[in-house]
């Protein structure tokens, strides 16, 4: 580098020593890490999967209970909580786009919203594990179902063990759920650092487009947890 | 660099779609179509579709080299043969068998 | 002047820091500054990124619990030298077993030949100077580490007691060992599998050198891309089954708890959907290995090359299709059942090309009798006996009367030692030239490998008699009529120890003692064999251009190192052993 190189921005700087040593250029290093995050990607969908597989099977043989157990549920909160995902996903493609095109102060404001929809996100599922706990319906903790001050939606066929098993597994997937997103919430908080500091521009925003594959993925999963675990008993009458 | 960089437009025309998706699955799941199977094979069919939008789009996958589509297809195809195969024991037992039963 | 008479200079001026330190005179060993030498200081070797560094960290933990797994088999064996159970009791030899199992799958040989092997020659072999993630590969190493120390701790804190199946109802609701804790181990240590499997994916995909297509590519490298194909899909899965039962063991939440609405045999599927092709995980790269030192010592191409190749990939692909042959006596629908063992049956045909091939390659070649070409051969015998009796446990009607029985033991472990084990052995000595950039002492590495292979063969073939006549595992006591059995066996591990021990101790002494490697020695294919032995850090010179075909045997002058020139100090003080030392001429 010579003296006229000095005065490099962060930006300049970083991509001028962003290529990795073992690669040869640019665009394998590129290839090689979007490959390596969509292959992570599946290891996730099979680690969802061993839930979802569980799920299936006890729905099938419990489809009364798991209806009767789903319409206790805040489909209110559930469906907001969707719509505030997939407007996440929204801004956190268009913040993947004002990387490749090198806007930075958009790149910046998109990612921040992307953090505080996720962040509203949690928040809301805190008030509904809330009142979960308020209404008895958190089986490790206080598990009651259709007492005699609570009555409950019990149609034929249905039995308090598997209405417990249906609040068990939304629990635990949903749990794991919240768990990916505080972890994207993290990535998120360092991506919107680096943007800040300029650090991704046309040729260098890999980390950018892999956090959001990231995200895009948590968002798929919910899109499936909603209809899954929510609408089922939605058109129960009680 | 040979990323293909997809529209604004694109993403608001299927975030569009995806918003208007959530609201139709909300509303079918509270018809009773009589046959409760109907209930799940329309939610499902409208989450499969919702989630291909975001991986073609939001995820590039439709501006992506094969490899990204075998990787992703035969994750969900990975998925599946779980879900199959364990299913398949599940329901060709008699129903003395199955667990829950008395 | 040659090589031969270059004195061994402590100021030798090619390595750095010579003449200032007390390692000195081992520095000075060297001719070249390789990837052993480069940097000196522990910082450099718990911090490095150098994927054949790493390798060497992964060799010296698998190691460590190889030895402890084995630990635990002697004290199996010798409990069994008697019907009674006078050694110890039922308790503690439950917690035996469990323990040599699980110590043994997921502490050595799921690691093994991709940790070590692997981590070391996939780059070398496909023209790169690293793997794709060389921080990911390292954080792998510490993942395994943490995992495996957890575990030991709980071993060491009382241990764990349901077999490695970790089988519900007793794992989570009647045991009282430690099995949250081991689980935890576990659940840990299978995120170290993950990230090589998708280290070696990436980098197979997108680094290979140029000229070097797909079907160029050695065998080992089709064997560790399936391994790293179900390393992937498969132990996410074991994961989220360890989390279920420890949530079922801590808070009861009745997903596999009869008495609450769940289903064991759940537990069973989600736990054998991994557990099933993990052990292709296991056996995949030491078929890779094979295919290379067959190759090599026959002098010939592997036979079938393509054949071979997508049978790797056909192994991985059917083995997660067969996992339901583990719960044929669990109350699994028959239908299911057949299903399962329809597939079960087709998953030996790959397996089969595989070794009708290698026969095929051995036919009309010019074999050599070299230690790794032993073991290679063993495993071609000893992987066909267990793959057999594989088939004998597929069909519904046998399993029945052999499941759970020592017919099963015997079957895994002529897998997994016979097998498994062989190739990694073999492997070691093959490409130890390479990594050390020594040779072992082949007297000693043939002796061996016979007093192994003989020792293996007494110690687990009285087993399937013993299996077949009815003996059940898992018991610390059995009947008197299976006692003969058992005495062969023991005395058969005794032997299978001893002939294991050699090679821990001469590979040690070759490392300061033994003759100076080649880069070529055998001479092999192979871009790996086109580098300096032991390579140095960025692997090759200059990027290698492929323009031949793999196990293209060519004369000596176009297998030459890459991007060395005339009077470079490639070549080593002195000649190796016996055979090839033509290679080495100035």
């Amino acid at each position: 580098m010579s003296a006229a190189d000095i005065h490099l921005t962060d930006a300049e700087q970083h991509a001028s020593t962003a290529l990795q040593h073992h690669f040869d250029n640019m665009e394998q290093q590129r290839e090689a890490g979007t490959l390596g995050m969509w292959v992570f990607l599946i290891t996730e969908i099979m680690f969802f999967g061993g839930l979802f597989t569980a799920y299936v099977l006890y729905r099938t043989l419990n489809a009364p209970s798991f209806a009767a157990a789903s319409s206790g549920l805040n489909v209110k909160m559930g469906a907001v909580n969707t719509v505030v995902l997939i407007c996440s996903s929204l801004t956190m493609a268009l913040a993947v786009y004002y990387a490749q095109t090198g806007v930075r102060r958009m790149q910046l404001i998109l990612l921040l919203v992307t953090w505080v929809l996720g962040a509203t996100f949690l928040v809301v599922k805190t008030f509904e594990y809330a009142e979960k706990f308020e209404k008895g319906h958190v089986p490790w903790l206080n598990f009651t179902w259709n007492t005699p001050e609570a009555p409950e939606a019990m149609p034929a066929g249905a039995n308090v063990p598997a209405i417990r098993m249906f609040y068990w597994i939304y629990f635990v997937m949903t749990g794991l759920h919240a768990f990916h997103m505080i972890i994207g919430l993290g990535m998120l908080g360092f991506l919107i650092y680096f943007a800040w500091r300029g650090r991704y521009t046309p040729e260098y925003h890999a980390p950018v487009e892999l956090g959001g594959l990231y995200w895009h993925f948590v968002d798929i999963v919910w899109i499936f947890l909603f209809p899954l675990l929510y609408l089922l008993g939605a058109n129960l009458h009680h | 660099m040979s990323e293909h960089i997809v529209s604004r437009t694109v993403y608001f025309v299927i975030f569009g779609a995806l918003i208007f998706m959530t609201i139709v699955t909300y509303l079918a799941a509270r018809v009773d179509f009589g046959n409760e199977a109907v209930n799940t094979i329309v939610a499902l069919t409208i989450a499969v579709i919702k989630a291909t939008l975001v991986i073609l789009y939001f995820m590039h996958v439709r501006y992506s080299p094969r490899l990204t589509w075998v990787v992703v297809t035969s994750g969900f195809f990975w998925l599946a043969i779980m879900i199959t195969l364990t299913l398949s024991d599940y329901l060709t037992r008699t129903p003395s068998g199955l667990p829950g039963t008395r | 002047m040659s090589a031969a008479d270059t004195p061994i200079n402590p100021m030798n001026p090619a390595v750095p820091g010579a003449g200032a330190t007390v390692a000195q005179e081992w520095r000075s060993r060297f001719a070249h500054t390789n990837y052993i030498n480069a940097h000196y200081g522990i910082k450099s070797w718990l911090l490095t990124k150098d994927h054949k560094r790493i390798a060497l960290l992964y060799l010296a933990s698998v190691t460590v619990f190889f030895a402890l797994g084995g630990a635990y088999a002697v004290a199996i064996r010798m409990e069994l030298l008697t019907p009674a159970g006078d050694f110890v009791q039922a308790h503690t030899y439950n917690k035996l077993f469990t323990q040599h199992g699980v110590i043994m799958i997921f502490f050595f040989l799921i690691p093994s030949i991709p940790a070590v092997l692997g981590n070391f020659l996939v780059p070398l072999m496909i023209g790169a100077k690293d793997l794709a993630f060389p921080r990911l590969n390292l954080l792998s190493w510490y993942i395994y580490l943490v995992g495996a120390l957890f575990t030991v701790w709980a071993l060491l804190n009382g241990g764990i007691d349901t077999g490695w199946t970790f089988y519900v109802p007793y794992s989570t609701s009647f045991s009282n060992t430690y099995v949250v804790a081991a689980g935890l181990g576990i659940f840990i240590t299978g995120f170290s599998s993950i990230l090589t499997g998708l280290n070696f994916i990436v980098t197979i995909h997108t680094m290979r050198a140029p000229g070097m297509t797909w079907f160029r590519l050695p065998l080992f490298i089709w064997s560790h891309y399936a391994a790293s194909l179900i390393m992937v899909l498969g132990t996410p899965v074991i994961a989220i089954t360890v989390l279920l039962v420890a949530l079922e063991r801590l808070a009861h939440i009745g997903i596999f708890d009869p008495r609450l609405g769940g289903d064991p045999v759940l537990f069973q599927h989600m736990f054998w959907f991994y557990s099933h092709p993990a052990v292709y995980i296991m056996v995949l790269p030491s078929m890779g290995v094979v295919s290379e030192i067959v190759a090599t010592f026959s002098r010939k191409n592997i036979f079938g090359y393509s054949f071979v190749a997508f049978s790797s990939l056909a192994i991985a692909v059917f083995g997660f299709l067969v996992w339901g042959h583990h719960l044929f006596t669990s109350s699994q629908s028959v239908y299911a059942g057949m299903i399962f063992s329809f597939v079960s049956f087709a998953v030996a045909i790959p397996s089969a090309v595989k070794v009708f091939n290698w026969t095929a390659t051995l036919y009309k070649g010019s074999i050599s009798y070299d230690t790794p070409m032993l073991y290679a051969l063993g495993f071609i015998g000893l992987f066909t006996v267990g793959g057999l009796t594989g088939l004998f446990l597929a069909a519904l009607g046998m399993d029945v009367h052999l499941t759970d029985t020592y017919f099963i033991v015997a079957h895994f472990h002529y897998i997994m030692v016979g097998g498994a084990l062989m190739g990694y052995l073999g492997g070691l000595h093959y490409w130890w030239p390479k990594i050390t950039g020594r040779m072992y002492p082949e007297g000693w590495g043939r002796f061996s490998a016979l007093i192994i292979f003989v020792g293996f063969n007494l110690t687990f073939f009285p087993q399937f008699l013993a299996g077949y006549m009815g003996m059940p595992r898992r018991y610390h006591a059995y009947a008197e009529e299976f006692q003969v059995l058992n005495v062969m066996s023991t005395a058969g591990a005794s032997i299978l120890g001893f002939g294991l021990l050699i090679p821990g101790i001469y590979f040690l002494w070759s490392m300061r003692y033994g003759k100076f490697a080649p880069p070529n020695p055998w001479p092999a294919t192979g871009l790996e064999w086109r580098t300096l032995s032991p390579p140095p850090t960025e692997n090759f010179a200059s990027t290698p251009i492929v323009t031949w075909e793999a196990y293209e045997f060519r004369p000596m002058e176009e297998m030459e190192v890459i991007g060395a020139g005339p009077g470079d100090t490639s070549r080593p003080v002195q000649p190796a052993h016996g055979m090839h030392s033509d290679l080495t001429g100035s």
